[in-house]
């Protein structure tokens, strides 16, 4: 931000209201933690399944009862809130944590004896921890410091998901809200469709974008300097290690974990970009990413869990602003609800298509030709949604 | 001579070149690919950026 600078005068007492909520973060793991403690002390088989609860019923609750905040810091405590190293340390303190939290659940499948059912929960529980985890790695990547970036690369091992650090915004950011980022999801693509088209599509295009790079030095993609290679071999690292020590009893869980935990993330991605398409300017470049290309959400519980991720029009705008100054913006598409209860209704597509695809058909003003569809859908979506387009288009006078 | 993107405002300089993404000190600017995005924020590509005029 170049900003004149202003004279050290007291300019603003104004203080973030949100400060020490941010420690909902950090909180994830610490809750994940307890829950796997609370069973190796008691065997109390809720405790497993607590983090599910959170996820899908208790959040989704919180977000409806604490509803929105639309509030944007003032422009003049921007530089101030941007600078302060306490919002870094929130977010640094999530990985040692979650860590912790993986080896923890390691040692318990490898150890406890416990019936496969609750071994499930255990590996989804630490799935959940590693999922949100990605979050926090996606806002740790974003960022030039090397202790960020590092940490970002750390926070991506137990769900070996390191070329995410490479995809996200080297492909995604370049291409969201295009048919060629594996990451946006189309009008009439269910999850469940969607899912591998994502998972193999941001795998294929991370190998991609550092061949190419590689190549600039005229090395291959096999050099130590691959950095999904580097990624990759933090996972191995991790999962060799807790196997070394632990044995091969540890090796369902991790998975298991590992595939619940880059799950959630994709979900999230589904959430995201459903439907919105950027238009092709004549010059075959697509038009830049504008807020009207993020779905946004201003529920506040979800928000301090996620360090704003929802505010996703302003980070597609400045990926790297910091998650405590992203702002609301009032022409930004909003959903319905928080993620957590989206990401529920997206596991369920009638669900999802009954709340979402009229909201995408408003979005557009009743245009059907500016939305993003599933491929081999178009011709049946467009006859469906035709009638209820023109509706809209002549309520716009 | 520098080059900035206007939406993040990462500068280019070809003195320094960017050694990460495999461009060398002394890269000139003209050898860098039209579709080269920003390495700061990759929502602006290299034919977006504008040139820093050597104002001191």
């Amino acid at each position: 931000m170049s900003q004149a600078t202003l004279t050290p005068a007291p300019a603003t007492h104004w203080s973030d209201p949100k400060r020490y909520l941010w420690l909902l973060g950090p909180a994830i793991p610490v809750i994940g933690g307890g829950m796997l403690v609370a069973y190796w002390q008691t065997q109390a088989a809720w405790t497993l399944w607590f983090a599910v609860a959170l996820v899908h019923v208790i959040l989704p609750v919180l977000d409806f009862v604490f509803g929105e905040d639309a509030a944007n810091p003032p422009d003049s405590a921007l530089q101030a809130l941007d600078n302060d190293r306490y919002y870094s340390w929130v977010l640094y303190a999530f990985v040692p944590l979650q860590i912790g939290v993986t080896i923890l659940g390691a040692w318990m499948a490898a150890t406890l004896d416990m019936p496969w059912y609750h071994m499930l929960g255990l590996a989804i529980s630490v799935g959940i921890v590693n999922g949100v985890a990605i979050n926090t790695a996606h806002e740790l990547g974003h960022k030039k410091d090397k202790l960020d970036r590092w940490l970002a690369r750390i926070s991506l091992a137990p769900t070996f998901y390191g070329h995410f650090f490479v995809e996200h915004n080297r492909g995604h950011h370049k291409n969201v809200a295009t048919p060629e980022d594996p990451a946006s999801s189309r009008f009439g693509e269910t999850f469940w469709a969607f899912w591998p088209r994502t998972v193999m599509g941001s795998l294929r295009s991370s190998w991609h974008l550092e061949a190419e790079r590689l190549q600039r030095f005229n090395k291959g993609v096999w050099s130590t300097e691959n950095e999904n290679l580097q990624s990759w071999g933090m996972s191995v690292v991790l999962f060799g290690g807790l196997l070394a020590v632990l044995g091969w009893a540890a090796l369902p869980f991790l998975i298991i974990q590992a595939i619940y935990g880059f799950s959630l993330l994709e979900v999230v991605n589904y959430l995201e970009h459903y439907g919105l398409l950027r238009r092709k300017n004549a010059d075959g470049r697509y038009e830049r990413c504008q807020p009207e290309h993020s779905w946004n959400s201003n529920h506040t519980v979800t928000n301090l869990f996620l360090y704003h991720l929802q505010r996703h029009s302003d980070h597609h705008a400045n990926p790297t602003r910091r998650y405590q100054t992203l702002r609301h913006f009032d022409d930004s598409p909003q959903l319905p609800s928080g993620y957590a209860g989206m990401i529920t209704l997206a596991y369920f597509p009638p669900l999802w298509f009954a709340l979402m695809n009229k909201r995408v058909v408003r979005h557009y003003k009743g245009d059907l030709s500016r939305i993003s569809f599933q491929p081999g859908k178009r011709e049946a979506l467009m006859a469906k949604y035709k009638s209820y387009a023109d509706e809209v288009r002549a309520q716009q006078g | 001579m520098k080059y900035r993107c206007p939406n993040c405002d990462h500068v280019y300089d070809e003195a320094q070149g960017e050694p990460h993404e495999g461009f060398p000190p002394g890269t000139l600017w003209s050898q860098i690919p039209d579709d080269w995005s920003c390495p700061g924020c990759a929502v602006r590509d290299k034919v977006d950026f504008e040139l820093v005029s050597d104002a001191g």
